[in-house]
């Protein structure tokens, strides 16, 4: 079997947990694990990712010193043509996103993206993954290629302990053409707002399921009785009913409460993501079939806008009492 | 300043029950509804805002059935001008790569500075036709972005694409360009009724393989790399504890629970 590729992801000086996650993934498909990483003055990530991988290579470059999906592409393909690994795993992150398509037309090579499991058919992987916002699971087929091309959805493999020794490779840049068609400016980070939500110990989430801003009280009276704080799934703060800093996922912020209560709410992974290492999960949505109810431990199937009002006055009488 | 934008109908299926069908590759959508994917609403929003801005025109493409029409249409009542749509059995069951050569060869001889496409697809999520068809046609891409500002001199924008943690990378790109629009980047409005009625008399040019000099081995599922073999129930972890009954028990259910976990 040939080789795997794993490209790590970095950003702003910290290896991103999907890098050794999709490392002890491909550890178990048989095949050596060759960890790819571009990026400048990154010997300590090659030297971490020889833990996980059976050999690292990596560029040190000032082109990689910030991401750029032009140079990784170039230097990506590069190394591809190179060493002709079997299959390369890339994360389905906003970078891997960014790349993948491009590199799959430029290498007429088969891409499955935002995969969550993969089987291994002799050399040729088979992967899953989802459709209709999780409601399925497809398993997919790909015609014979050279090379696979699979972006990597996170959390999909659990990160291992180190247990190997890899030989770290360093690289010459293979991009010697500049980069001309695209330049990194800066980052901004989000606005912080009046709530730092990931310091809440109760939340009540709140999703398209409300309607409209005007039925927000329904949710805010529940926040009131119990004390709780309101925050939102991307729909609502997409649609303008709550801001930016309230929101909750991959997008978003990553909150670990004490109870998260989920109101209208599907549970769309890149929500979930933001929400699931929570202590309790409650959800209320009127959908039986809806994600949430999958990670939630106790749940009501019906209308918000009925089961609300009189948790509130239950609340109030607990309270009371 | 020439904008394409490609936007799909998708079935909305957020609240609602899905049924795999009996070829188990597709879904029972009898009695499903239908609109335009979430993303590429903002995308035809953005379109029209650079339009009033910068001036130029608007082309909606869609590649899909007949009742795509209805999508494009609401489009073109938002301010598009022009619009095409691709119909062809050989379209059927493409990844996003085959849907991308279509859309590439759809666009070869338009006049463009932007293309937009959505971030990504609500029914499949490849997250990959618009960062492909980039690749196809040889012009520069961003994805996963939710701020564009078209530069004084019009050769290049200033994009900002959101990342993990709501995280802005913001970076300078040449045009002509391929953009892939997410979700929250501004508001889209609501068609006027004049432009309902306008948008009804408007011409959507209709393309087939051939017209667009593409093969049918090349496109489809006989021109794709990934095929999709089987749907399956996804595979949950163990289910939430459901309280069955009126609301009134139900909430009275949960509130006992929420005091036995010392919540309330
Ligand atoms: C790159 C990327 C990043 C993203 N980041 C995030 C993120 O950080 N956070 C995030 O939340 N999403 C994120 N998303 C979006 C995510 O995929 C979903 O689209 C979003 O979470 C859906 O929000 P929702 O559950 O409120 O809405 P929907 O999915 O529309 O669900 C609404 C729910 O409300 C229920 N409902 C409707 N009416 C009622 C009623 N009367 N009573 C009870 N229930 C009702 C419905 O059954 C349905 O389940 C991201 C997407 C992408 C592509
Ligand atoms: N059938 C289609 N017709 C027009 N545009 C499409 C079609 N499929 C995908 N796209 C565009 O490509 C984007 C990404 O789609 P996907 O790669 O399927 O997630 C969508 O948001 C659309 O803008």
């Amino acid at each position: 079997m040939k080789d795997i590729f794993v490209l790590l992801e970095h950003r702003r000086g910290e290896m991103r947990d999907v890098s050794v996650e999709m490392l002890s993934g491909a550890a178990k498909l048989g095949g050596s694990v060759v960890a790819v990483l571009l990026g400048k003055d990154v010997d300590e990530f090659a030297n971490k990712a020889a833990g996980y991988a059976d050999k690292v290579l990596y560029v040190n470059d000032d082109m990689f010193e910030n991401f750029n999906a032009e140079a990784y592409q170039k230097a990506l393909s590069a190394l591809i043509k190179e060493h002709d690994p079997g299959m390369i795993l890339i994360p389905n992150s906003a970078q891997g996103v960014d790349i993948a398509p491009a590199l799959a037309v430029e290498l007429e090579a088969p891409l499955v993206t935002d995969i969550t499991a993969i089987e291994m058919e002799g050399d040729k992987p088979k992967p899953t993954r989802q459709y209709y916002g999780g409601k399925l699971d497809a398993h997919m087929a790909m015609k014979d290629a050279d090379v696979y091309i699979l972006t990597v959805r996170e959390a999909t493999f659990p990160a291992d302990e180190p247990s190997k020794s890899g030989e770290v490779v360093k690289v010459d840049n293979p991009v010697s053409e500049e980069i001309a068609y695209r330049k990194f400016l800066e980052y901004v980070e989000p606005e912080a707002g009046e709530v730092d939500i990931t310091q809440s110990t109760l939340l009540i989430g709140v999703g398209r399921g409300i309607r409209e801003d005007k039925n927000l009280p329904v949710a805010e009276e529940l926040a009131e009785a119990l004390g709780a704080d309101l925050a939102a799934s991307r729909a609502v703060v997409d649609a303008g009913w709550m801001p930016s800093d309230r929101q909750v996922g991959i997008s978003g912020k990553t909150v670990k409460p004490k109870l998260y209560l989920a109101i209208g709410i599907s549970g769309a992974f890149q929500h979930v993501t933001g929400m699931k290492s929570s202590e309790v999960i409650m959800a209320i949505n009127k959908d039986p079939d809806a994600p949430i109810f999958g990670i939630a431990d106790y749940g009501i199937v019906d209308d918000l806008f009925k089961v609300v009002p009189k948790l509130v006055e239950k609340i109030k009488e607990l309270k009371g009492a | 300043m020439n904008v394409v934008v490609c936007v799909k109908r998708v079935p909305d299926t957020a609240e609602s029950e899905v049924h795999i069908d009996a070829s188990e590759k597709d879904i029972d959508k009898s009695r499903l509804s239908f609109g335009i994917n979430e993303c590429d609403n903002y995308a035809v929003e953005e379109a029209i805002q650079i339009k009033e801005r910068l001036e130029g025109n608007v082309t909606i493409i869609s590649l899909g059935g007949k009742d795509s029409d209805e999508v494009i249409r609401m489009a073109l009542a938002k301010g598009g001008d022009e619009a095409m749509r691709l119909e062809d059995d050989a379209f059927v069951g493409g990844d996003a790569l085959a849907v991308a050569k279509a859309l590439a060869a759809a666009v070869k001889d338009l006049e463009y500075d932007i293309i937009f496409t959505g971030a990504l697809t609500d029914d499949d999520g490849f997250a990959a036709a618009g960062v492909a068809l980039a690749e196809l046609i040889g012009v520069p891409h961003a994805t996963y972005v939710k701020d564009v500002e078209i530069l004084e001199d019009g050769k290049k924008a200033k994009v900002g694409r959101e990342l993990e943690g709501g995280l802005m990378e913001y970076l300078e790109i040449d045009l002509p360009c391929m953009l892939g629009i997410q979700t929250g980047i501004n508001e889209p409005r609501y068609a006027s009724f004049k432009g309902i009625k306008q948008a009804a008399k408007k011409e959507i040019a209709l393309k087939n393989a051939s017209d667009l000099g593409l093969d049918a081995s090349d496109v489809g599922e006989a021109g794709s790399w990934a095929v999709l073999e089987k749907f399956t129930p996804p595979v949950v972890g163990e289910m939430a504890e459901i309280f069955e009954g009126e609301p009134e028990e139900t909430a009275a259910k949960l509130a006992d629970v929420m005091k036995e976990k010392g919540l309330v």
